[in-house]
């Protein structure tokens, strides 16, 4: 399998799929080093990536392979240790709200009601507007999720999939430039996590905010995105392979399970991870 | 039905779960299924005490006896037949004056109870008549500028109980001021723990005696020339600072481990440090501020005791020291009822510290 360089598939996509060609995210030789008493450890190196304004990537590879490092740092959790990134052409200096996470684990603060914690975030984001309007838009996020039964259920009372779910209300709510997945789904069964990919994409759908997704899901990967990453593995690992997923939005599973390619993108991911 | 319902609640909250089968039991809701739980919860712990009391008895009738023996052989082999006889008919007779000193029985211990109760109830009479004598000269008193006169006579059991209950939340609030904050700066700051850390590792074993010792030297150089009682001062001081220890080494802890994703999540929202503190830092180190705090609480009030004696300030310790010294008849019962109430006392502050607890905090604990 031939590995495309990514400058032809960003010119390529560019030309045919996309609205906006805005470029929302721009990793450019992205380095990330551990040193380890034995010397540094290179876990990511020459890593180059453009992300476009209302795109949805997602991110698949072996494990350990450095995928959540790469997101963590484009969250700003993580130092960067060359290269760097880009919000909007602005380099990002730390964490913060413009960009959203969505947390492997659902990191809920469990001694706040669902509504508490999605305002946590809502109110850092709009200080000036009233409190009832800040609350309206918590509601809103949390309505979107399914949950206005439980705005003031305490966390900790929660299932795990609902927990996520206001994992999804929080990190829409303070309306991010660009949203960042780490797995968000990977704790939960298979048929929960159905639900809250229609969820997800049904949202998205309407926001339609810039996402960096990392799954090790390969059906997940297809159905969810613009554009699936494929990165080697590491040490050293980078950009391998870059699959454009050319279904009509908004999907149903129906229809992308249906559809004449999907079985084509799906040996295309199956094959570059067997290798 | 609503009522007891609330009652059954606050029970369990209050780690009381027991108080809901009794009512069970005497309201004849209590179902086949649940008779397993009733004996384990109920009838065992009741089995329990009155094997207890059973063994005690038994156990204070054979040291009666020894002792009573050794007393007659004394007396047979120092002064004859005739004073031997003589100390023998007077034990029998159970007078007070030559009763064997040893442990007492139960219904000793509970007589004795009854009749620290009837003391009680004596001065308090007392007391009540002394204030009704005195008011109106007390009202001219204060109105020339004069002190009122005050009680002056012995305190009672009952009295004892709450001076010690005064000194011993005197003292754990004093420990709550400086622990609870110190180990919040302790456990955010790497550069504060460092500075603090010898310190706490050398203070933290020190006896309460050393601890009352030191407090003494500096309060009675600071109230120099006061004329006011510095014992209960002195006692409170003593007993937060040998009892802080554990609340400020579980506060540090509950700060410096605070779970990375709840700081990430913080850190992602841009949340200040005032913010980040109190809604983020505090509230999911309360658990362990909590188990801290309840440990403080039960040691404050096992090291009371020793404090009181030694600072001569009335209250439960100073009452087992003096009836130890008095050595009257009844003395050693008296000791054990002491024993007892600081035991119900301990368990009962417990219990308040658990209810707090699982009011304040996310975390809710059942008791043990």
């Amino acid at each position: 399998m031939s590995i495309i360089t990514e400058n032809t598939i960003t010119k390529e996509v560019l030309a045919k799929t996309f609205p906006s060609n805005e470029v929302m995210l721009d990793l450019k030789d992205l380095k990330k080093v551990y040193p380890t008493p034995k010397g540094d450890y290179v876990v990511l190196e020459d890593l180059n990536l453009q992300i476009r304004k209302e795109e949805f990537v997602t991110i698949i590879g072996h494990s350990g392979c450095g995928k959540t490092t790469m997101l963590s740092m484009i969250a700003g959790l993580n130092p960067i240790s060359g290269g760097n990134i880009a919000v909007l052409g602005k380099h990002i200096k730390g964490p913060g709200p413009d960009r959203g996470v969505i947390f492997q684990a659902p990191s809920l603060m469990p001694w706040m009601t669902s509504l508490e914690n999605v305002m946590l975030g809502v109110n850092q984001v709009f200080p000036h507007g009233t409190k009832s309007q800040r609350t309206d838009i918590a509601k809103y996020y949390l309505q979107k999720v399914g949950l206005e039964d439980s705005f003031h259920k305490k966390a900790a009372e929660l299932s795990q999939g609902m927990q996520q779910r206001v994992g999804i209300a929080r990190a829409f709510a303070i309306k991010p430039k660009v949203l960042l997945l780490d797995e968000p789904f990977g704790m939960l069964d298979s048929l929960t996590r159905g639900e809250l990919q229609d969820i997800l994409i049904e949202i998205w759908n309407k926001e339609k905010i810039t996402a960096v997704m990392i799954t090790h899901d390969v059906d997940e990967a297809i159905f969810l995105a613009d554009r699936v990453v494929m990165m080697t593995s590491g040490p050293r690992a980078k950009i391998g392979d870059i699959l454009e997923i050319d279904f009509k939005r908004p999907r149903t599973r129906k229809s992308v399970l249906e559809h004449d390619d999907y079985y084509k993108y799906r040996k295309h991911l199956i094959d570059f991870l067997e290798h | 039905m609503k009522a007891s319902l609330t009652l059954g609640k606050v029970s369990k909250f209050m780690g009381l779960g027991f108080f809901i089968t009794l009512k069970d039991l005497f309201t004849g809701k209590l179902e086949k299924e649940d008779l397993k739980s009733f004996l384990r919860k109920v009838v065992v712990p009741l089995a329990s005490i009155i094997l207890f009391i059973g063994l005690w008895h038994l156990g204070a009738k054979s040291l009666y006896n020894t002792e009573a023996e050794f007393k007659i052989a004394k007396a047979l082999q120092d002064q004859g037949q005739a004073a031997a006889d003589a100390l023998k008919v007077c034990i029998a007779s159970g007078d007070s004056s030559c009763q064997p000193n040893t442990l007492p029985s139960p219904a000793q211990v509970w007589e004795s109870f009854q009749s620290l109760l009837r003391d009680h109830n004596i001065i308090s009479a007392d007391k009540a008549a002394f204030a009704e004598k005195t008011a109106a000269l007390n009202e001219k008193r204060i109105a020339a500028g004069q002190d009122p006169i005050v009680y002056t006579g012995r305190p009672s059991f009952v009295d004892q109980i709450f001076r010690s209950l005064q000194t011993v939340f005197a003292g754990f609030f004093l420990a709550f001021l400086i622990a609870v904050p110190l180990g919040i700066f302790i456990g955010l700051s790497p550069t504060l723990k460092s500075a603090f850390n010898w310190f706490i590792q050398i203070f933290k074993p020190v006896s309460p005696v050393v601890w009352y010792l030191l407090v003494f030297m500096i309060v009675k150089t600071v109230l120099i020339g006061s004329s006011n009682d510095s014992s209960f001062t002195i006692s409170f001081i003593s007993v937060g600072l040998c009892s802080m220890w554990a609340t400020l080494v579980n506060t540090a802890m509950g700060v410096s481990s605070v779970d990375k994703d709840y700081i990430n999540v913080a850190k992602v929202l841009k949340l200040g440090t005032f913010q980040k503190i109190f809604k983020v830092v505090l509230p999911s180190s309360l658990p362990l501020i909590f188990t801290g705090l309840k440990i403080t609480l039960s040691v404050a009030w096992m090291v009371l005791i020793a404090i009181e004696l030694l600072a001569q300030s009335p209250g439960l310790g100073l009452f087992v020291w003096e009836e130890f010294q008095n050595g009257a008849n009844d003395s050693n019962a008296k000791i054990i009822v002491a024993m007892f109430v600081i035991g119900i006392i301990g368990f009962l502050l417990d219990r308040l510290m658990l209810t707090i607890q699982n009011w304040v905090s996310f975390d809710k604990q059942d008791a043990i």
